[in-house]
């Protein structure tokens, strides 16, 4: 088995097309550029492939499979080693990211061949495909810090790729920082878990984690903090409520981009390191419920903002952040695998919604806006035929793959005991607003009359660099769901079974469902229900009469406004924090403590001994008998001084 | 062989040779100079294999009776601590040489003359075994810096180079008194000593029995005259200042190396001397250190002057070190010593790549530049690069350092280093934004528009720092396992005098088994038996 031997090869091949293409690239024909970008990027897929089979033949004590390179950092009992491991959960994670990720880059090769900085694109793209896979890989914390922390940076650079505009620089810049405020957490989680294991190996923090008591210390106890504050590291990276502010800026970056890190990979390493970790957050309920809440809320929340959104890719980053948050509300009711499910197929449909607006905005000449798209089915019917595929497959529609995995999710937080049915009913009540708003996408940009200035505007099909991604990405998103179909349609949840091992009781626990197959049903019956009455509302409003919509919004002008203003989110932080941190530091911090209380007192102390050697300078007048007397009166002193054991008792008498 | 005094007067000899060349010879003052600072890197490289893995005393070490009444010898040492701290200088001084080779033509000669005593005196410091001595380099070391800023410096030079020097002896005058003192207590004993080792051990095994009043007066004395130099809040507003007007080649070395001398002498003198003063001390200090993290990250965030900004940042970087320290664990110990070197290399690479920007505009106004990436993208890179390494990223230098320390500080002390952590985000803040401001955009200003990229000599300084920062990025461990038993052994002094102050009452039986069989110590009981 040669190939597990080498576990370094499939993150070194990414890396290294980073490293030609970044050092050398400028002077490279884009032949060259592609082959490097392109084929690093392929092989990596092709070596996890050949990783897969491979593993697949190994037996279950040798599983988790792990490979140590060299000591990263070691100081004191702390030893942190450039390990890599494979096992189920990081198989899945490589295949999806590989897979997909090179599905991207050979897209890109046609999307972004007009533009400027070719071989910086392919470089950073490579080098976050090198992070990313160091992520799913690592063996310990820190070394999936780096990946977590390297992913963050491939993102500020290619968020920031058209830097000259000084929006993508500052979605750039806000991506990254607003990620830090998570990875504050991460740290912090780290740093708790190696008090608490004397380690940040995942082996031996899982191992000693099995044997810890369901939080012996109460309700906040050592893992439920623990838990609290890895997943503060995951709602910064997977954009949940709070920190989910910094996604839909980062639309501002080149569409293959939003495609691979901000659809399809990178949001989704919260999911990972949530579930990667499913062992200590068993151990902690309440952690778990505030898991499984944020993640619920988020989904609702972000679906709201959603539906009034007119720029194609905002409404796909909203749909994102509310897509996330149903794999949180799966992790937090305690299915790891439907959410990690939900994870692979949202990688499939969500990868293919970008790549088909990334097509739809090639072909418009660089528009984003639906209000001036409208009946480009016509045109460009493959990108048409292929969003619509992966717009059935967020929506639910029966068979395809995001029906199954949001099923699963819908029918876990029914069954959960965490917080009742209301995470059940809210995650319900997304999916008919997910409905809902992608099926006005769809109707908004390809049905309808064209809103686009004819003359000006030439409509093209893209070429096929671009609509072979899209035609593999939309099979996948039709098909990809049957690994895990449920009993009632005849399948067999592969899914779980493959995780099994990896995700011990808590695969196990999911697949015995109380209530057996007929509950199973009505449940997926009530979520289609909800689907198509997401898309009959959607098609009354957009396409049988447009007045209808306009009287809502006119009737509902409050709720219009604060959705259309994303309720205000971005200005109450910079009104709450920024401009106040702002301000704090120039003036309080900086002018006055600094500037005014130390320097001046420090200035102060060096005036006053000026202005005292100011005045006693004066004593040295050059005058002689002014000396003369100084003369005296110190003579008198020192006279008197010696002569004081005698005068005292003198002076005493007197008294 | 006598390598240290060889690695210390280097620079001084290669400076008297200088002296000799004419002083309008500018190609060959640099060329020698340059070549001096180059051979001096090399010989401290000699120094690595002297110190080996594992071996935590002080290895190299030369002993000279020097002044005999009061005993004062010339003992020179290296161990895993001071080992790194003098290749670092070595490696910056030729960098900060090659950084001034076109800015800095008026009084050449004068200018790397004093280049070279500088790294003498502060090679000095890391070295000395003997208080004296170290105090005598300490204070050598004030006056290059106090020309270089004078004399070569910007507009307000004379207001920051007279700050910094009564700034540091203000300290440094305490210092002196702390050291006269510990040498009198000595003396007491009859044992007429400077050297560090001798007046440790003393300490130690209760011999020199301090009070704790005392105690605490002599660790402030000490740790008083290093939070100046480090500079802890709120001791740090020399060096804004100090470094605005300071040329490139003297920020370099300011904030690379001077500035480490201060946690150098924090870990060298206050811990294992006055261990139970430090730990009373600890959580004032701590507190202090994490303002300092939190203020200079603050501040530097809202500074319109790009080297203010990157000065203040070291106010941060330099309060994570002081935090390691004064956590008293061995992993953020470590951390604080990796820190120390990887701040070097990072701020020493931005106030490079400060000083190119500003050879290019003479100005350091954020608001002056502005989209530079389209006329000089490779600047623009290896900023970014140089940004990430100081802001933490993980696989280059700055990460180590800050982990260690934080994940130390977190076992003994975990909510100072929640606290210190939060320095983590802000210094995202302000590296990025202040990288914005000067690179991304369309270029601002006309004059900016046609900015030469870097020029070759340039390319190869920053490709050097580069790759130094991805290395101690990648391969920590290459430096932590030579200083990691040294690192310790200051720890193992700190609770091993614990234990001591618990029975010192109890009259030690011998005093020479606890004394090292050295030199000076001999000589000393032999007079005192004369009497």
């Amino acid at each position: 088995m040669p190939l597990l031997n080498y576990l370094w090869i499939i993150p070194a091949l990414p890396l290294l097309g980073a490293a030609v293409n970044g050092l050398a690239g400028r002077n490279f024909p884009k032949r060259w550029v592609n082959i490097i970008g392109v084929g690093s990027t392929g092989l990596s897929f092709a070596a996890a492939l050949e990783l897969g089979r491979e593993f697949s033949q190994l037996s279950a004590d040798q599983i988790p499979w792990a490979r140590s390179y060299f000591t990263w950092i070691a100081a004191g009992t702390f030893r942190a080693a450039f390990e890599l491991q494979i096992d189920q959960l990081t198989v899945v994670m490589l295949l999806v990211v590989t897979g997909v990720g090179w599905l991207i880059h050979i897209y890109s090769t046609g999307y972004m061949a007009h533009e400027g900085g070719y071989y910086r694109f392919f470089a950073y793209l490579n080098l976050f495909m090198f992070f990313m896979l160091i992520l799913v890989m690592a063996a310990n914390y820190p070394l999936l810090f780096v990946g977590w922390e390297g992913v963050g940076l491939s993102s500020y650079l290619l968020i920031g790729f058209y830097f000259l505009r000084k929006s993508a620089a500052d979605a750039g810049k806000k991506a990254f920082i607003v990620n830090r405020i998570g990875d504050f957490g991460f740290m912090l989680a780290m740093f708790l878990i190696f008090r608490a294991f004397g380690s940040l190996d995942f082996t031996t923090v899982f191992s000693n984690a099995q044997n810890m008591h369901a939080d012996a210390l109460g309700e906040l106890g050592l893992a439920t903090i623990i838990c609290l504050l890895l997943f503060t590291g995951a709602v910064g990276k997977s954009a949940q409520i709070p920190l989910y502010v910094w996604l839909p800026d980062a639309m501002e970056g080149p569409t293959p981009v939003s495609a691979l890190i901000h659809a399809a990979t990178m949001v989704t390493a919260g999911v990972y390191v949530v579930a990667r970790s499913h062992v200590l957050f068993l151990h902690a309920p309440t952690a778990m419920l505030v898991v499984a809440v944020v993640g619920c809320a988020t989904a609702f929340f972000a679906a709201t903002i959603g539906l009034v959104q007119t720029d194609i890719k905002k409404v796909l980053a909203y749909s994102t952040v509310s897509q996330l948050g149903y794999m949180f509300l799966a992790c937090g009711v305690g299915s790891f695998t439907a959410g990690l499910f939900h994870l692979m197929t949202h990688a499939f449909f969500k990868a293919l919604l970008f790549l088909a607006a990334g097509s739809v905005i090639h072909a418009m000449g660089g528009e984003q806006d639906m209000r001036k798209m409208g009946g480009l089915r016509r045109q460009i019917p493959w990108t048409y035929w292929a969003m619509l595929m992966a717009t059935l497959a967020i929506a639910g529609a029966p068979g395809f793959s995001g029906f199954f995995s949001k099923d699963a999710i819908l029918m876990h937080a029914f069954e959960s005991e965490t917080a009742g049915q209301w995470l059940y009913l809210l995650g319900l009540v997304s999916a008919l607003l997910t409905a809902f708003y992608m099926f006005r996408l769809m109707f908004l940009t390809f049905h309808g009359a064209p809103r686009y200035d004819q003359h000006h505007v030439h409509v093209h099909e893209s070429p096929r660099s671009m609509l072979v991604p899209l035609v593999v990405l939309a099979v996948l998103s039709v098909a990809g769901g049957w690994v895990a179909a449920p009993a009632f349609f005849g399948g067999a949840d592969l899914f779980a079974a493959f995780l099994g091992p990896v995700m011990g009781n808590a695969a196990h626990a999911e697949s015995a469902v109380p209530g057996g197959n007929s509950r199973e049903l009505t449940l997926a019956a009530i979520a289609v229900g909800v689907s198509v009455t997401g898309f009959l509302l959607a098609w009354w409003f957009y396409l049988r009469g447009k007045d209808v919509l306009e009287r809502l919004a006119r009737s509902f002008r409050g709720v219009y406004t604060l959705l259309v203003n994303k309720y205000y989110v971005d200005e109450i932080y910079d009104a709450v924090i920024v401009r106040p941190l702002v301000w704090f530091a120039t003036r309080v911090l900086w002018n006055l403590v600094d500037e005014g209380a130390i320097d001046g007192s420090v200035n102060g102390v060096a005036r006053g001994t000026q202005a005292i050697g100011e005045r006693v300078r004066r004593v040295q007048s050059g005058n002689t008998r002014s000396y003369a007397a100084w003369v005296v009166v110190g003579a008198v002193l020192v006279i008197g001084l010696l002569l004081w054991p005698l005068l005292k008792p003198a002076l005493g008498m007197v008294h | 062989m006598h390598l240290l005094t060889v690695i210390t007067f280097l620079p001084t000899v290669g400076a008297l040779a200088l002296l000799l060349l004419r002083g309008d010879d500018h190609v060959w003052i640099r060329r020698l100079a340059l070549t001096t600072a180059a051979s001096e890197f090399a010989l401290s490289l000699l120094l690595i294999p002297g110190v080996p893995v594992g071996a935590a005393g002080y290895r190299l070490e030369e002993v000279h009776a020097w002044i005999s009444n009061p005993q004062i010898n010339y003992h020179l040492g290296v161990d895993g601590i001071s080992l790194f701290l003098v290749v670092l200088t070595t490696f910056l001084t030729p960098i900060a040489m090659l950084a001034s080779w076109k800015s800095i033509c008026v009084r050449v000669k004068e200018f790397f003359v004093m280049l070279l005593v500088l790294e003498t005196g502060v090679i000095g410091v890391f070295l000395s075994l003997d208080l004296f001595l170290f105090f005598l380099f300490w204070e050598v070391m004030l006056l290059p810096m106090y020309f270089l800023i004078g004399i070569w410096g910007h507009e307000h030079r004379i207001y920051a180079s007279l700050k910094f020097v009564l700034y540091t002896m203000a300290g440094s005058i305490l210092m002196l008194v702390g050291i006269v003192w510990l040498h009198y207590l000595a003396l007491q004993l009859d044992v007429d000593t400077f050297d560090l080792q001798v007046i440790q051990s003393l300490l130690q095994n209760g011999q020199i029995a301090l009070r704790p009043s005392a105690e605490m007066v002599l660790f402030g004395a000490f740790f008083l005259a290093f939070a100046i130099k480090v500079p802890l809040f709120p001791l740090h507003t020399w060096l804004p200042d100090a470094h605005v007007e300071a040329p490139t080649a003297g920020s370099i070395i300011l904030a690379g190396v001077l500035l480490k001398m201060g946690t150098y002498g924090m870990l060298r003198f206050c811990l294992p001397l006055f261990p139970d003063a430090a730990r009373k001390f600890a959580p004032l200090i701590a507190i202090l250190a994490i303002i300092g993290i939190l203020y200079g990250a603050l501040v530097a965030m809202v500074q319109p002057n790009l080297k203010k900004l990157v000065a203040y940042s070291s106010v941060s970087h330099l309060g994570f070190v002081v935090l390691g320290i004064f956590a008293f664990n061995a992993i953020s110990i470590q951390g604080a010593v990796y820190q120390m070197l990887s701040h070097g290399i990072s701020t020493g690479a931005l106030f490079l790549l400060v000083g190119m920007l500003y050879d290019r505009r003479h100005t350091f106004l954020i608001r002056e530049y502005g989209g530079l990436a389209t006329p000089m993208p490779r600047l623009a890179a290896f900023f970014l690069f140089v940004a990430l390494s100081s802001l933490g990223l993980p696989m280059l230098n700055g990460f180590v350092g800050e982990f260690l320390i934080l994940l130390g500080t977190y076992q003994q002390h975990w909510l100072w280093a929640s606290f210190a952590a939060a320095g983590v985000v802000f210094s995202a803040v302000y590296l990025l934004w202040s990288y914005q401001r000067v690179f991304f955009g369309e270029v601002t200003q006309e004059t900016n528009r046609t900015l030469p990229d870097l020029s070759v000599r340039e390319k190869w300084i920053l490709l050097t720092m580069a790759a130094v920062i991805l290395w101690m990025g990648v391969g920590s461990t290459m430096f932590t396992r030579r200083f990691e038993a040294s690192c310790q052994n200051v720890l193992d002094r700190m609770s091993r005098a614990g234990a001591y102050s618990a029975g010192r009452t109890q009259v030690p039986e011998t005093t020479v088994s606890h004394t090292p069989a050295r030199l000076p110590t001999k000589r000393a009981l032999e007079r005192s038996g004369k009497r």
